[in-house]
């Protein structure tokens, strides 16, 4: 593992430090909490800690009653174990965990959970992970479905961390931890060698950018003398120029590498293709929404919670030097990369990677957006894209259990072979192409909304909020490539009907539900962040 | 006129229902399809009956949607949307009716043909921007399905072009409402702080939008309106942005070419009404003279495009350039009087464009298989489709702009107005009204009166010369002069069923009706033209 020497180093640097300035970090819980503060650690952590038994208990399961079952029955119980899990998980995070007793201890410090951004973000993730999961007894390539859910939930108590995390030890390791969990989820198809290649190449694409963060973060540190976010903000404003200096943007750019690999922004996108190409459909349906979700609420905390004296400006004609302009250059780079190279692709996993990406651009600008317009309209665009493509890989994988679906060609027919599917993907892709009613499109509207809000047409932002306005009529093209497919086109002599399991076919219809829902009333969201 | 906001409901319910008949059978659909169009159309007649045209919008609906961005659910109606209205539900009750044979996929086709109504209804009531933009995408996605799945010539090509241009013009009407809503306070008022929304960026009410854009800079609003105005007239069919719309018209499936021509070309001149001009006139009396010659270039070029086209649906697809060039060209010179044409040129060429997209593309091609000209005028169509070449002739004189149609107070009406704008102005567009006689003279006549025009020797348009070798080409049976009787008598064609006789009468009658009486719906939109949201635009005088 490549990390593990900068972590340690990390960590044993923060603790000497720790001890001899007095800053707080998180290594202080050992020797601060006594027996409340483990109570309240435990009530901070609960979700997690809901998450983690119920991981083992889909291994104890299948362990003891599994071999039993078919590999069917196997999925289901897996699945609906998980599912319970993350249900249970969501009642910790939503009604537990935000009242724990407000505290100056460090732990307050390391875990916020009491904000509306963490509280959705964490139900937004244990919802995406849930709709992930029923996917599962849909696809029959996995022949260990138990571990498959269990690292699932794994990789579930790292978002949730994530969504929580204002530390960045705690945060760089809730990241760690997540990641792992999906480079063994991307490669985990034995089957097939494509899957094994996706998940080395999202290995070592991964580690790479997170070598690079952490030697942003140890930089961060080094400039301010603690690990905690808010902290930062304190030191900024107390400095006396609180002006960039070179060595803070060496550390904005090294952190917004491991931003930029984490939501598969350009240039750091290269992974994306070939691991949802080769990934079992619903580990690319994780990778593509909560993680997202997860890396783009911790962000969002580090970047304007923690950096946003150092955020520059990009609203107005010469940019400011900061983050802000980093930002706005991957976004640039998505929306160029993404729309352009999606309009070539004939295979739909590449072709929603490269929509991934395309979204990933709107997401950035959305981070612009948030210091004017609050976090809101990017949570929105965040959760309803990740909905969007859970359900259309959900689509892939439950076709993928009789036939291959790796070109766009291999869904000729849809309408034919499941009205259900096709009527779902019908949904699914045209809320990622910004259609109303479907949520996908306020999301749009709402983020472009907020960029032009900031200073108009007068900066580089409001222009990039062109661009992306323009690029929305190009995306057109191909989703309705996908749906040409599917609704359009006869099916192929030998094709067969395509039977969706129940669970599966719940998912998908929730998914679709939920977008159309959210699309008719966004407050029902906006109106809590 | 409180009811109108059920012709949205009704349309949107209609089209799932159709979905779920269609389930069961292609019957069961088209029924659905049927009583959903007649419901709404018949909502729009009873809401019209009860209508006492006001100077101002009347509110149907008005509540918080999503206040966190100053979002409402706000529907109303003036004189020019109920006009609009009740053209829709004319339109889409044909547009039904010359649908009948539609067998496959037929719940999935009518679904699709009302969601697009529900969107077109949608767009006329609405009174927040926000609302407005969202109707009128909902109308423009159903159209690639309906012609990529149903269409005939070269449909993926025409379908995806089509969408595309229009997606493209909705993505600029996007952004120069955003900017509108964003650019009110003035600029400058952008930082960091949180939620520090300024005098603009209140809302997306159109009246909101109207008061935020006049607080912007000139050039900003003249940048607004450039976007907006773009985006819209791409959907209206304005030179140089219509290029979509022949190909389209001719892919597209009966029904739909009758919905594209009559009300969804519609929804874009609307816009460049309502929205456009409505909210940023500044920018109109900025780039008028461009538009006007814009105008003026689509009225003649298309109409001169039109008078060479050797495939029928393509004559009366340019055709229909050209007539919504009147339109474009009463919306350009803004004067009372010929904004007031124009929008019932709207309607009027609504009403004719469908008429003659029914006759083209269901009576004859349904039945010969071709559109070629060269194919049909060596049919004796006239006497094997005569109920068909009464209704073309008929639809022929209404589009040439006859009196007693309703093309002609409405192209009278914006010449007049033209005139006024400048004398020059006005002889170009009659050259234009010209040009529209002369490729609707030869379309009837090649396609209709091909195969015994040789005798009389009237053709006047240089269809005479082909006469003589028309007959070598036919098909089906020898058909000069003297073989048509027998041709006619064994009748080759199954003939004409009584949904296309309805479909065909309900829309003849309507422009007789409005030709004979225009000064009824020219009430209605004057007095809404009245209104204070256009008197910063229409400043030509008085009527």
């Amino acid at each position: 593992m490549m990390n593990a020497h900068p972590l340690l180093a990390f960590i044993c640097d923060t603790a000497a430090t720790a001890a001899g300035t007095g800053v707080t970090t998180i290594l202080g819980f050992t020797s601060v909490c006594g027996g409340d503060g483990y109570a309240e650690l435990f009530r901070r952590l609960a979700p997690e800690a809901v998450l983690v038994i119920g991981a083992l208990l889909v291994l104890g399961f299948d362990l003891f009653a599994g071999k039993r079952a078919a590999c069917g029955g196997r999925a289901t119980l897996a699945a609906l174990i998980g599912v319970a899990a993350l249900a249970g998980a969501g009642f910790a995070a939503a009604w537990i965990s935000p009242f724990a007793t407000p505290s100056a201890t460090n732990l307050g410090s390391a875990l916020e959970t009491c904000t509306a951004i963490a509280v959705g973000t964490r139900l937004g993730v244990y919802v995406l992970s849930g709709l992930t999961l029923l996917l599962l007894p849909g696809s029959s390539r996995l022949r260990h479905p138990a571990e498959y859910t269990a690292i699932i939930l794994f990789a579930t108590v790292g978002f949730s961390l994530m969504a929580a995390a204002s530390n960045l030890l705690l945060g760089f390791l809730a990241i760690e931890l997540a990641s792992l969990s999906l480079y063994i989820l991307t490669g985990f198809d034995k089957t097939r060698p494509d899957s094994a290649e996706a998940g080395l190449k999202y290995f070592l694409f991964g580690g790479t950018a997170a070598a690079f963060m952490l030697f942003g973060f140890s930089l961060l540190y080094g400039l301010t003398g603690s690990i905690n976010m808010f902290d930062f903000a304190y030191e900024a404003a107390t400095r006396s120029p609180p002006s960039s200096t070179p060595l803070m943007l060496v550390a904005l750019v090294m952190v917004l590498a491991g931003f930029g690999f984490k939501v598969a922004a350009v240039p750091f996108h290269l992974w994306a293709p070939d691991a949802y190409q080769g990934a079992p459909a619903s580990a690319a349906a994780l990778i593509a929404s909560a993680s997202k979700l997860a890396g783009i609420a911790f962000f969002l905390r580090l970047l304007w919670g923690g950096l946003g004296r150092f955020a520059g400006d990009v609203s107005s004609a010469p940019p400011a030097a900061g983050w802000m302009p980093v930002v706005a250059v991957l976004a640039l780079g998505s929306l160029l990369v993404g729309n352009l190279g999606a309009l070539a692709q004939t295979n739909v996993r590449r072709l929603l990677a490269y929509s991934a990406i395309a979204h990933a651009g709107v997401m950035l600008l959305g981070v612009i957006a948030a210091g004017g317009a609050g976090a809101g309209p990017l949570f929105y665009y965040v959760a309803t894209y990740g909905l969007a493509t859970v359900g259309a890989f959900g689509v892939i994988s439950v076709i993928e259990r009789d036939a291959p679906c790796q070109k766009l060609a291999d869904l000729a027919g849809l309408w034919k072979r499941s009205p259900l599917l096709a009527l779902t993907l019908f949904a699914f892709v045209l809320s990622l192409a910004g259609v109303p009613p479907l949520a996908g499109f306020f999301g749009k509207f709402a983020v472009f909304a907020a960029v032009l809000k900031l200073n108009g047409l007068a900066g580089p932002a409001g222009w990039l909020a062109l661009l992306a306005i323009a690029f929305s009529a190009v995306a057109l093209y191909y989703y309705l490539a996908i749906l040409k497919q599917a609704l359009v086109a006869a099916p192929a002599g030998d094709a067969k009907p395509v039977s969706v399991p129940a669970l599966p076919a719940l998912s998908l219809v929730l998914c679709a539900a939920l977008l159309l829902l959210l699309g008719l009333f966004p407050s029902l969201l906006l109106s809590q962040l | 006129m409180s009811l109108l906001p059920w012709t949205i409901y009704l349309t949107f319910a209609g089209a799932l229902l159709a979905w779920l008949a269609g389930r069961r059978s292609p019957g069961a659909a088209r029924a659905v399809a049927l009583a959903t169009a007649l419901a709404g159309w018949g909502v729009a007649l009873a809401a019209a009956a009860g209508f006492t045209p006001a100077a101002a919008l009347v509110d149907l609906a008005n509540c918080p949607w999503i206040p966190q961005l100053g979002i409402r659910y706000h529907l109303a109606a003036d004189g020019i949307s109920m006009t609009l209205v009740v053209l829709t539900g004319l339109a889409a009750t044909a547009g039904v009716l010359f649908s009948w044979n539609i067998d496959e996929r037929a719940g999935e086709f009518f679904a699709l043909y009302l969601a697009l109504i529900g969107g077109v209804y949608g767009v006329f009531l609405s009174a927040d921007a926000f609302l407005f933009f969202v109707f009128y995408e909902i109308a423009i996605v159903p159209k690639y399905f309906l012609i990529a799945k149903w269409g005939s010539t070269n449909r993926e090509y025409g379908a995806m072009k089509l969408v595309l241009y229009s997606f493209a013009g909705s993505a600029l009407v996007l952004a120069g409402l955003l900017w509108a809503y964003a650019g009110g306070t003035g600029g400058g008022a952008g930082g960091f702080g949180a939620g520090a929304g300024g005098g603009g960026g209140a809302g997306f009410g159109l009246s909101q939008l109207a008061v935020a854009a006049a607080g912007a800079p000139y050039g900003h609003q003249v940048g607004m309106f450039a976007l907006v105005f773009t985006g819209f007239a791409v959907l209206a069919g304005l030179f140089p942005f219509h290029t979509w719309a022949p190909t389209g018209h001719v892919a597209a499936p009966t029904g739909a070419s009758m919905l594209l021509a009559g009300v969804v070309m519609k929804l874009g001149a609307y816009g460049c009404l309502r929205v456009g001009i409505g909210l940023f006139p500044a920018g109109l009396e900025f780039f008028q003279p461009v538009l006007v010659a814009l105008a003026l270039a689509g009225i003649i070029y298309a109409g001169l495009v039109a008078l060479v086209q050797e495939d029928l649906k393509f004559v009366i697809g340019y055709s229909s350039v050209s007539h919504m060039g009147f339109v474009m060209l009463g919306l350009a010179i803004a004067s009372p009087r010929a904004a007031g044409g124009a929008v019932l040129q709207m309607f009027s060429h609504g009403v004719i464009a469908g008429l003659l997209f029914a006759v083209v593309g269901r009576m004859v091609y349904e039945r010969t298989h071709t559109r070629q000209l060269a194919a049909l005028r060596a049919l004796p169509l006239f006497r094997l489709l005569p109920f068909a070449a009464v209704v073309f002739v008929l639809a022929g004189l209404a589009s040439m702009g006859m009196p007693g149609f309703s093309g002609f107070p409405a192209e009278l009406a914006i010449l007049v107005g033209a005139w006024r704008y400048s004398p020059l102005v006005a002889l170009a567009a009659a050259a234009g009204v010209l040009v529209a006689a002369a490729f609707t003279l030869r379309a009837v006549q090649l396609s209709f009166f091909g195969a015994t025009g040789g005798g009389g020797g009237a053709a006047a348009d240089g269809a005479g010369g082909g006469d003589g070798t028309g007959g070598n080409g036919a098909g089906s049976g020898g058909c000069r002069a003297g073989g048509s009787d027998a041709g006619a008598a064994a009748h080759p064609f199954p003939p004409i069923t009584w949904p296309e006789k309805a479909g065909a009468l309900l829309l003849l009658a309507a422009t007789l009706f409005v030709g004979l009486r225009p000064g009824f719906l020219f009430h209605w939109i004057n007095t809404a033209l009245e209104s204070p949201l256009f008197q910063a635009a229409l400043k030509g005088g008085a009527l």
